[in-house]
């Protein structure tokens, strides 16, 4: 009551201190970043240092690391698995950001929607595809090669459980990184550039090898990294198919030391090289990207010069046909043809089209609809979470408001060095006691959710904000409203379509998570993703392709309804996106 | 009834003539429309098991069917899964699980010296199972029981090529036919690879490793695998599922081998802790009931303590198999070196 007297007693002092909430704006956000990203890290490392037995400091599980042979196989291969997603993703994708960015290719457009499709589909999802068409003997693609060539049943063309076959199976589903990124880049390279070669008397390759490709090498090598780093901190795709070949790597390696008798403290510290490999892959980026600045230092001089390509637009077409359809098309029929047949190796004929799964995944099977509902709500509500977050964080850093406000951009980049199942350990170690409680709640995937997608969030907003001038908010200022205020009125509304596009990027990032959210749920707490790892251990495929498409579907509709309501900002998404 | 009334008193009798081995097995219940209304008034129950999802589904189907108004919410996953998920839980103060059920014996032994399970008999346990298949204290017993066994496709494999006998699976001829189970994942192959390496010895494991066997990891899924026909031969998986899967109609055979066939007991508890007791307990009578056991059978392809069942005609009686028998004593000591040989001969 007597502040409120106050108040009106000293209207200008009141309305300076009660209405700039920068300060405690910037404190409240420190706190809550430096919680998220610090303390399941803080744990993390002193488990490490804990023996699993009680016995307590101890280093065993450090010596453990170098002296277990198996945990050091583990991270050889997921570290050889990891280079060659990044190699042959670079390969596949590279020529075809080209083809589709500077090229007179037919369907362009389409070919770029078919790759956001494969950036949307979880990976894991893309394994237990592959499991279906690439199995040795019971794989769509063997069946047919046998029955083409009239082999005998011991004979097959292509092996999924394999280390090559794990490779592929994630490069299929992380090359849309090098592709946007490369594209992207193909984008803005200037075309006088490449014209002063052509004038010098440069033939077109001369052009490409010595202009175009160089210019956009920084992309593809952070494409590459980027692809890497995904890979060697994946765990569906390694758990559904490198388990049933015989080998670990070293996320399904961690998630094992998490089974009865669980070894925490060398959880931890398997964990804790990962963390390592990650910050020096992502410095490595940093300073490949930091050098691409001269790209875009010659500036949009004019559209992006069209190659034209003659007689290899045929051989173009198959290449890109071919790439899309081990990526999407053969994948997405896999899943369709298992979701309405008796079993994975039956032909498909009217005796063995069926309903059965679905009616199982509908009304039998007692977890479908919670874990539906968890999956998303959680959904909604990380992506709204972080884009706010990353709304005003960016807004706090790019416009400098507060000193120190640079700390906070650095807190929101961090957990990108997080691989997901050290999160998770970490997460586990931090809010798994009777302190918090938080284990078993869905409070502590939403921690999870925003620590992993609040990079992603905060990239997207921090570029959309270098993009609008100051001039506005300004205006605003100097008309008595707030910094919140004119962010809100002013500022947002000029976002709102990087605000729509975060927010589908951070919505599609948190359904297809698996690698944090495998150690953290609970019964009450199931999201779809898990059950269809569940599945998979069991060996239901057919209920798992029906959860795959139910889930795709409302992704789908997701993404689309949330670009087309007016007041979100309409149809604008589709001439930038 | 009168055998009823005389098992009952025998039973009495034999409470008071042992007082130390039965001194805390609660009194037999019977479902009571009380009990029923209490369950009714919770409105859910939770089970926890490793039973393969389908078959649990069932079950809580008939539940219901039963007991309208009661909700149960079925949470499947390997045994090991199960186990590793309510430690877990449990460890951090959460109370999620009513009734828990998993095919590795060695759990019970452990929820039994945490203090986490509560004791109560139904009187279909008291009354019907043999002793040694229920825990003298009353803290849970053996709600059903299945075979870990070879099998094979009958269209990809002669019966006369067929593996008769453990050591038959180290034939060159098998090599890359095989699908088995994880025991880091399955009581069952937990169960089986104890029994086995306890008769075979571990070098058995080590030549078995070099057959390039698809390693899975339910004991639920090398059955489905043969379905499928992704592979011709299972070294290990749940009889009932290949029980099922032949009522469907799969070319699919099973071998008891001459050695002897290992047999996994599932047992079933409520939980001390249990959010809905009620329903709880009206839950763990329903498992042991005849007709959830004639169901577990029939649909389920599960074998029965209970005596009145009765199993299809096609299926071979268990009086007919050489069975090895686990003793969870000795397997609880065991689990690590299990683990870690498994790791070292299998790759995972």
């Amino acid at each position: 009551m007597t502040s409120d007297i106050q108040v009106q007693a000293l209207p200008v002092q009141g309305r300076r201190r009660g209405i700039d909430f920068s300060w405690p704006t910037f404190a409240l956000l420190t706190l809550v970043l430096s919680v998220l990203v610090l303390l399941p890290l803080f744990w993390l490392v002193y488990y490490s240092f804990r023996s699993d037995t009680g016995a307590g400091a101890t280093f065993a599980n450090y010596i453990a690391l170098v002296a277990d042979p198996t945990l050091l196989r583990a991270y050889g291969l997921a570290i050889g698995m990891a280079l060659a997603v990044g190699v042959l993703a670079c390969i596949i994708a590279t020529p075809m950001a080209w083809l589709v960015a500077r090229t007179d290719l037919p369907g362009r457009r389409t070919i770029r929607m078919l790759v956001t499709a494969s950036f949307v589909t979880p990976p894991f999802l893309g394994a237990i595809a592959y499991e279906i068409l690439a199995a040795p003997n019971s794989g769509i693609v063997n069946i047919m090669y046998r029955s083409v060539f009239g082999l005998e049943a011991s004979e097959y063309l292509v092996n999924i459980y394999t280390f090559s076959g794990l490779v592929f199976a994630i490069a299929c589903f992380t090359f849309p990184y090098v592709f946007t990124l490369v594209a992207n880049a193909l984008d803005k390279v200037p075309s006088d550039l490449e014209d002063a070669s052509s004038i010098l008397g440069g033939k077109s390759m001369t052009t490409l090898r010595k202009v175009t490709i160089p210019l956009v090498l920084p992309a593809m090598l952070a494409g590459t990294l980027i692809a890497i780093l995904q890979a060697l901190t994946m765990f569906g795709s390694p758990a559904i198919l490198a388990l049933p070949a015989g080998f670990h790597v070293i996320t399904t390696k961690i998630w094992s030391l998490f089974q009865f008798p669980p070894r925490l403290g060398l959880a931890a510290a398997a964990a804790l090289p990962l963390l390592i490999i990650t910050v020096i892959l992502l410095r490595a980026q940093k300073s490949i990207l930091g050098r691409k600045g001269y790209t875009v230092l010659g500036g949009k001089s004019g559209t992006p010069r069209i190659t034209e390509l003659g007689p290899w637009k045929w051989p173009a077409i198959a290449f890109v046909f071919c790439v899309l359809s081990l990526t999407i098309i053969l994948p997405y029929l896999a899943i369709i043809k298992t979701a309405f047949t008796g079993t994975v190796g039956d032909p498909i004929n009217l005796s063995t089209l069926t309903l059965s799964h679905w009616r199982f995944v509908l009304f039998e099977f007692s977890a479908t609809q919670l874990a539906l509902r968890n999956t998303f709500l959680l959904g909604f509500l990380t992506a709204t979470a972080v884009t706010a977050i990353a709304l005003i964080v960016s807004y706090l850093v790019i416009r400098r408001s507060v000193p120190g406000s640079g700390f906070l951009g650095i807190l929101a980049t961090a957990p990108v060095a997080i691989p997901g199942i050290v999160l998770g350990v970490g997460l586990f170690l931090s809010y798994a006691n009777p302190t918090f409680q938080l284990y078993g709640t869905i409070w502590i995937l939403l921690i999870a959710f925003m620590t992993i997608e609040l990079p992603a969030g905060y990239q997207q907003m921090s570029s959309a904000f270098s993009g609008v001038h100051p001039e506005l908010e300004e205006a605003g200022r100097i008309v008595g409203a707030s910094r919140l205020r004119t962010l809100w009125d002013i500022t947002a509304p000029l976002l709102r379509t990087s605000v729509v596009a975060a927010w589908c990027f951070v919505f599609v990032g948190t359904i297809r998570e698996l690698s944090a959210t495998i150690l953290l749920t609970t019964a009450n707490t199931k999201l779809v993703s898990v059950i269809i790892y569940d599945l998979n251990e069991s060996g239901d495929l057919g209920a798992i392709c029906v959860l795959g498409i139910i889930l795709l579907a409302a992704s789908f509709a997701v993404v689309f309804i949330a670009n087309r309501v007016p007041v979100l900002g309409g149809s604008q998404m589709n001439t930038r996106g | 009834m009168w055998k009823k009334a005389l098992s009952a008193a025998l039973l009495a009798t034999g409470l008071a003539a042992s007082p130390a081995a039965w001194a805390e097995a609660p009194a037999p219940y019977q479902i009571t429309p009380e009990l029923v209304a209490a369950a009714k008034a919770e409105g859910k129950v939770v089970f926890y098991t490793a039973t393969d999802v389908a078959v649990a589904e069932k079950l809580a189907e008939h539940f219901k069917s039963k007991y309208p108004g009661i909700a149960v919410q079925v949470e499947r996953a390997g045994s090991e899964r199960v186990f590793q998920r309510i430690g877990q839980e449990y460890s951090t103060g959460i109370y999620n699980a009513d009734v828990i059920e998993t095919s590795d014996a060695v759990h019970f032994e452990y929820f039994k010296r945490q203090g986490w399970l509560e004791p109560m008999v139904p009187q279909e346990v008291a009354d019907k199972w043999p002793a040694d298949e229920r825990d003298p204290d009353g803290n849970f017993a053996a709600y059903r029981a299945h075979l870990s066994v070879i099998a094979y496709r009958t269209d990809l494999m002669k019966d006369a090529d067929a593996p008769k006998t453990w050591e038959d699976l180290l034939d060159p001829r098998f090599k890359d036919k095989m699908v088995k189970a994880h025991p880091g994942y399955s009581g069952t192959v937990m169960t089986s690879t104890f029994v086995l390496s306890q008769l075979l010895g571990w070098d058995y494991f080590e030549k078995l490793g070099k057959q390039n066997i698809m390693q899975v990891q339910s004991s639920t899924e090398p059955p489905k695998k043969l379905a499928q026909g992704e592979r011709a031969l299972e070294v290990d998986g749940n009889e009932y599922n290949v029980f099922r899967l032949i009522d469907e109609g799969k070319p699919i055979k099973i071998v008891y081998p001459d050695e002897g066939t290992p047999l996994a007991v599932g047992n079933a508890a409520v939980l001390k802790q249990a959010p809905n007791p009620n329903a709880a307990k009206l839950f763990y009578a329903f498992l042991f009931s005849l007709d959830a056991q004639q169901l577990n059978s029939d649909f389920g392809g599960l074998r029965s303590f209970h005596p009145d069942v009765k199993e299809k005609a096609d299926r071979t009686p268990l009086s007919k198999i050489k069975i090895l028998h686990s003793d969870p004593e000795k397997l609880e000591p065991e689990i690590p070196t299990i683990k870690a040989n498994y790791e070292k001969y299998f790759g995972t």
